[in-house]
């Protein structure tokens, strides 16, 4: 036996990578008891902090310990026993790292929802036994759907509420993969649970025993951590611009670097760019990350890139390789690449979710933020606006709160996207209310 | 059968999580140099704010810091802790910005209740008090989800309305990573580029990295008394009172801060190796472990944050 195998934390081979996830559902699901309890039967829960929500459930006259106080850390949380915004937990098994994020129910804080799931590649939806399928349900699973997470897990909670039985179970999965059907959703599966007891989250429990899948901590442990879409196109928004100018420094002297994370793709030194919308070409000189030199540089990575000629790259430019960018043959000239590929433009068309408190105003400018670049924006129609129970599409005067609906935006400026389906990173963007500051909607590009 | 001892450090599963945060830390670093005109980065001489040079070291560099260092000093702090900020940010050729919360007291803007009181919470006031006379727009800290649940809510660009606070209720959505750091005159961002790193995170990297730390981080022998489960250091600002046991324990800080707050561990770990060991297995969160102040109350930390602390 290899002495690795002694530590059970961190000494595993296997490693599954990062994974993301988050719970969402109605309210009162039972969200955040599934993530405390879940927290509490891998011993992730640390004896400080037990004996912390320990002490704050008996001040509030509950029996039991409350594990949802794991996660609604705020006094207004804790005071109305809902969670209001986001909290994020970090643990790991001997199989992999995790990131959760517990998502609030109520409609009322959608847009934290949201927020939660732009960076999860998992979703928990959780589904109370006794309510079913509901309008918050089918919100949540079409935003999940729609941010592009790949792999959903309904969770059907509260069984202990219903005698363990199998045919609620049954009648709500079969209700949900109607809805699912509807929205294309692929990769869905589903569980029954009871976060209150513990019953098939870490243990089977006794009470579900005709239930034969695997458990939740089974199903996360074995999830695949990628997004479905991985652009293999380089795509690299430039931050920030890098320019020593110490005049006595003979090698800092001429130095400019370009400063931005790999959204997708690689690059190599030596390989031929262009930058967008400036279409400029070059080649890559040198690759650095804090002082040192990469041959290349991957998806997901930091660095700093050098060119071989002195062109004009600002904050907001995207440099992508020459080779990706095919131009169409006889196009004219603003509209010259595939679809295939990053196109500056000056129109975009979305599916937006309006995250603001006000309605969106036709009439007024909003500033579009996608990648490193800023636009202004004005309303250029509404397609449609979604109806999430009936998963119509109506015709819409306006956009409110919380609703999801098919857009187009003018741009002052022309942006370089690609469909947020091929891309996520630089298909998305946001949309902020400059008189507030606030980020007031979230966009797809299609 | 004589297993070795192993360091569970540096193994490639979690060399790729570490490469990952530091990655996205240095994506954060850059959008606050982008987006923001008059940043700051906090440094006390912690050990997540020395993370975060390093990390601003790796996102710059061979330029300067476009943002200068700034420490809020309560004037209770560990030598060992202040020389070490200021010889590190010497080394690194940057500016260090230090306002005291001494001097705030002497303008009046800060009152003590009484002399003994810590004087942690009221670096609030001396930190906007600097924002305003620098007109700082936005302030990089190296605050961590993982350490406490009101920290587990805020945002990675935290907005601070006019008077420092923030509203948990209202918070700004923010999705992917695309920040928002767009404030009005007055107002200012709190960005916190290791937000999802967790204090086993913080270890490793800086055993990967070989960043030094003040001493007072490894175990050494130090005169403390035990008072509610923590053990409080004896020390000319703390002294003994009558009763007290003074003990002679051998200890280290997993957090460095004020001194009338901070409390040491028991520990023999006197390497970050060890120290990563003795993390990995810990039975107690940092805050729990260390934190005189958040034991008074339920929300001390949120209560804070809502009037302007980091
Ligand atoms: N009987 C039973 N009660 C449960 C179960 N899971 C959660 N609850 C209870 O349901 C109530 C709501 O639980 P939470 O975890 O706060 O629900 P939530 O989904 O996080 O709520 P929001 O975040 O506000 O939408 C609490 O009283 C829980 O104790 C379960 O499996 N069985
Ligand atoms: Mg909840």
């Amino acid at each position: 036996m290899s002495a690795i195998e002694h530590i059970p934390e961190f000494g595993s081979r296997v490693d599954n990578g990062l994974l993301r996830f988050l719970t969402c559902g109605s309210v009162d699901d039972g969200k955040s008891t599934l993530i405390g309890r879940l927290l509490y039967d891998t011993k992730a829960i640390l004896a400080d902090t037990l004996h912390a929500i320990e002490k704050t459930s008996a001040r509030r006259g509950m029996e039991a310990v409350d594990l949802s106080l794991l996660t609604d850390g705020l006094q207004a949380e804790r005071e109305q026993g809902i969670t209001i915004d986001v909290a994020y937990r970090y643990f790991s098994t001997g199989r992999r790292k995790y990131i959760i994020a517990d998502a609030p129910g109520h409609e009322q804080y959608t847009r934290n929802m949201v927020t939660a799931a732009s960076t999860a590649n998992l979703a928990i939806i959780l589904i109370d036994a006794r309510k079913g399928v509901l309008t918050q349900t089918r919100r949540h699973s079409y935003l999940a759907h729609l941010v592009g997470i790949p792999h959903l897990l309904v969770a059907v909670n509260k069984m202990d509420l219903v005698g363990y039985d199998r045919t609620v179970f049954e009648r709500i999965r079969l209700e949900y993969l109607a809805f699912a059907r509807q929205l294309g959703i692929k990769d869905v599966r589903f569980i029954p649970l009871s976060a209150l007891n513990g019953d098939m989250l870490v243990d089977r429990g006794e009470n579900l025993g005709w239930y034969k899948g695997p458990t939740l901590i089974d199903i996360l442990e074995s999830a695949p951590a990628a997004h479905s879409e991985s652009d293999e196109r380089f795509r690299f928004p430039v931050q920030y611009v890098c320019r020593p100018q110490k005049a006595d420094d003979p090698l800092l002297h001429d130095y400019r670097g370009f400063m931005g994370r790999v959204e997708s793709g690689e690059i190599a030194v030596g390989d031929e760019i262009v930058v967008l919308p400036s279409e400029r070409r070059s080649r890559i000189k040198d690759i650095q990350i804090g002082g040192r030199t990469l041959p290349r540089a991957v998806a997901e990575q930091s660095v700093t890139l050098l060119l071989e000629d002195e062109i004009d790259i600002s904050r907001g430019d995207m440099i992508v390789r020459a080779n990706d960018k095919k131009l169409c043959p006889g196009a004219p000239a603003s509209g010259t690449v595939s679809t295939r590929t990053a196109l500056a433009t000056r129109r975009i068309d979305a599916m937006l979710c309006w995250l603001g408190e006000s309605p969106l105003d036709a009439r007024r400018k909003y500033l579009i933020r996608q990648t490193t670049r800023d636009a202004r924006a004005l309303l250029d129609g509404i397609s449609y606006r979604l109806d999430i129970n009936s998963l119509q599409q109506v015709a819409a005067e306006g956009i409110g709160m919380n609703d999801i609906a098919r857009v187009a935006f003018k741009l002052a400026q022309p942006l370089v996207v690609d469909r947020y389906v091929e891309n996520r990173a630089t298909g998305a963007f946001i949309v902020i209310d400059e008189s507030t500051n606030n980020t007031v909607g979230a966009g797809m590009i299609l | 059968m004589n297993a070795p001892v192993l360091e569970p450090a540096l193994r490639h599963t979690t060399l790729d999580h570490l490469d990952w945060l530091e990655s996205e830390a240095i994506y954060i670093l850059r959008e606050v140099a982008g987006q923001c005109s008059n940043p700051a980065l906090l440094f006390s001489g912690g050990k997540d704010s020395i993370v975060l040079l390093r990390l601003a070291e790796k996102a710059f560099r061979p330029g300067r810091f476009p943002f200068p260092l700034l420490h809020i000093d309560t004037g209770h702090n560990y030598s060992e802790v202040i020389d070490f900020r200021d010889a590190r940010a010497c080394e690194l050729n940057e500016r260090l910005i230090v306002r005291s919360v001494e001097s705030s007291m002497a303008r009046g803007t800060v009152r003590l209740k009484s002399a003994d009181e810590s004087r942690n919470k009221h670096q609030s006031v001396t930190l906007l008090e600097a924002i305003e006379e620098f007109g700082f727009d936005a302030c990089i800290g190296g605050a961590r989800r993982d350490e406490e649940k009101a920290r587990a809510k805020e945002r990675i660009f935290s907005f601070r309305d006019e008077f420092g606070g923030w509203d948990p209720k209202n918070q700004r959505p923010e999705l992917w990573n695309l920040f928002n750091a767009r404030v009005h005159k007055g107002e200012n961002i709190r960005a916190f580029p290791i937000s999802n790193w967790t204090e086993l995170d913080v270890w490793q990297y800086i055993a990967r990295e070989g960043l030094a730390l003040p001493s007072i981080y490894f175990a050494h022998v130090r005169p403390v008394i035990r008072k509610g489960g923590l053990l409080q250091p004896v020390t000319e600002l703390t002294p003994a009172r009558d009763g007290d046991v003074v003990e002679q324990l051998r200890v280290r800080f997993r957090t460095v801060g004020d001194i009338t707050c901070t409390a040491p561990v028991e520990s023999d770990a006197d390497t970050v190796h060890k120290i990563i060991a003795e993390t990995a297995t810990s039975t107690i969160t940092e805050r729990g472990a260390t934190r005189l102040d958040d034991h008074a109350s339920e929300a001390a930390m949120e209560q804070r944050k809502k009037e302007g602390y980091f």
